[in-house]
C-alpha cells in the first residue's frame, strides 16, 4: 500500500476540468463525456465522421499529461501499488462491467449524475458499492 | 475547425484527469480503503465534476441543438434493469483490483506508463468479450 496526501484543491481544480470538459462536448458535438462509449465507438465507429471526433477526443485526453508537465515540470503521478495480474484481470472485469453496465465512472458519475439519471445514478451507486467492497476484501481480509 | 474544438475538449479532460489524481490509482484505491490509509480527495474530484456539469448542462440542453452537430444524443432510457446493475457491480470489482478505471486510464497513456498500456489491453480485450457475449444472446433471441 502506497499512502498518498490529501490534495482537496488539485482534486477539486481537476474535477471543475472534467465537468467543464463535458458540458463543452455536450455544447459542441451533443454527446456524453463517457469514457467507455466514447472508447467502445473508437474501436467500432459507425461512420468516419464518428470516428473522427472520438479519434480527436482521444488524442486530446492522452495529451493531458504532457501539457501538464509542460506547465509543473513533472508527470502526473501513476503510482500502481497492485500486481501486473491484478491490472490485467481487472481491466478484463472493468471491460465486461462497464460494457453490460454501459457507462463508468464518467459517463454514469459525473454526465449522468449530473443529468439526474435513474440508471446512472443507480450505476453509481452500486459500482462505488463494489469497489469499496472490493478494496476492503483485497486489503483488509485477504491481506495483498 | 471541429477536429481542433473536440481535440482541445479533450485536452481539458486530459489536465483534469491528470492534476484530479484519477490516473493514480493508489490515490484511487485508497479513497475506497476507509479501513486503512483513507485519502477523501476523490470525493472532491467528483463533487466539482458534477456541480458544474449539472449547472452547465442546465444551459446547453436548452439550445435547440449543439453547435457542430444536428441533435443532441442523450440516453432516453429509465427503467433499471439487471445489466445496469450487474455490469456496474462487476465494473466496480475490476475497478477495486486494477485501481484504473477507462477515464483515468485514458489520458494516463500520455505519462507513458507501461502498466497503463497493460490495463488499456485488459480493458479492450474484456469490451469485446462483452460485446461477443451480447452478440450471442441476440441471436439466441432472435433464434
Amino acid at each position: 500500500m502506497i499512502e498518498t496526501a490529501f490534495t482537496p484543491f488539485q482534486s477539486l481544480g481537476g474535477g471543475v476540468l472534467i465537468g467543464l470538459a463535458s458540458v463543452l462536448l455536450m455544447a459542441t458535438v451533443g454527446r456524453i463525456m463517457g469514457a467507455t462509449g466514447i472508447l467502445a465507438g473508437f474501436m467500432q465507429p459507425s461512420s468516419m465522421s464518428d470516428w473522427s471526433w472520438r479519434a480527436a477526443l482521444l488524442a486530446g485526453m492522452v495529451s493531458g499529461p504532457l501539457a501538464v508537465m509542460l506547465v509543473t515540470g513533472s508527470m502526473p503521478a501513476v503510482q500502481v501499488p497492485v500486481s501486473t495480474l491484478m491490472l490485467v484481470v481487472g481491466g478484463f472485469l472493468v471491460g465486461i462491467g462497464v460494457t453490460f453496465g454501459a457507462g463508468c465512472t464518467s459517463g454514469h458519475g459525473v454526465c449522468g449524475m449530473a443529468r439526474l439519471s435513474p440508471r446512472s445514478i443507480a450505476a453509481t451507486i452500486t459500482f462505488m458499492i463494489t469497489t469499496a467492497i472490493t478494496v476492503y476484501v483485497i486489503r483488509h481480509v485477504l491481506g495483498a | 475547425m471541429r477536429m481542433i474544438t473536440v481535440y482541445l475538449i479533450g485536452l481539458v479532460f486530459g489536465i483534469g484527469i491528470s492534476i484530479s489524481g484519477m490516473a493514480n490509482p493508489a490515490k484511487v484505491l485508497n479513497f475506497f480503503d476507509f479501513a486503512g490509509t483513507w485519502d477523501p480527495s476523490l470525493a472532491f474530484v467528483m463533487g466539482g465534476a458534477v456541480v458544474v456539469a449539472f449547472i452547465g448542462y442546465r444551459f446547453v440542453l436548452k439550445r435547440p441543438a449543439p453547435i457542430m452537430s444536428e441533435r443532441f444524443m442523450l440516453p432516453t432510457r429509465s427503467d433499471l434493469d439487471a445489466k445496469l446493475i450487474g455490469g456496474s457491480a462487476l465494473f466496480g470489482v475490476g475497478w477495486g483490483i486494477a485501481g484504473f478505471c477507462p477515464g483515468g486510464a485514458l489520458p494516463a497513456i500520455g505519462t507513458g506508463n507501461n502498466n497503463v498500456l497493460i490495463f488499456m489491453a485488459a480493458l479492450v480485450a474484456g469490451i469485446f468479450a462483452a460485446k461477443a457475449l451480447q452478440s450471442m444472446n441476440t441471436t439466441k433471441q432472435a433464434a
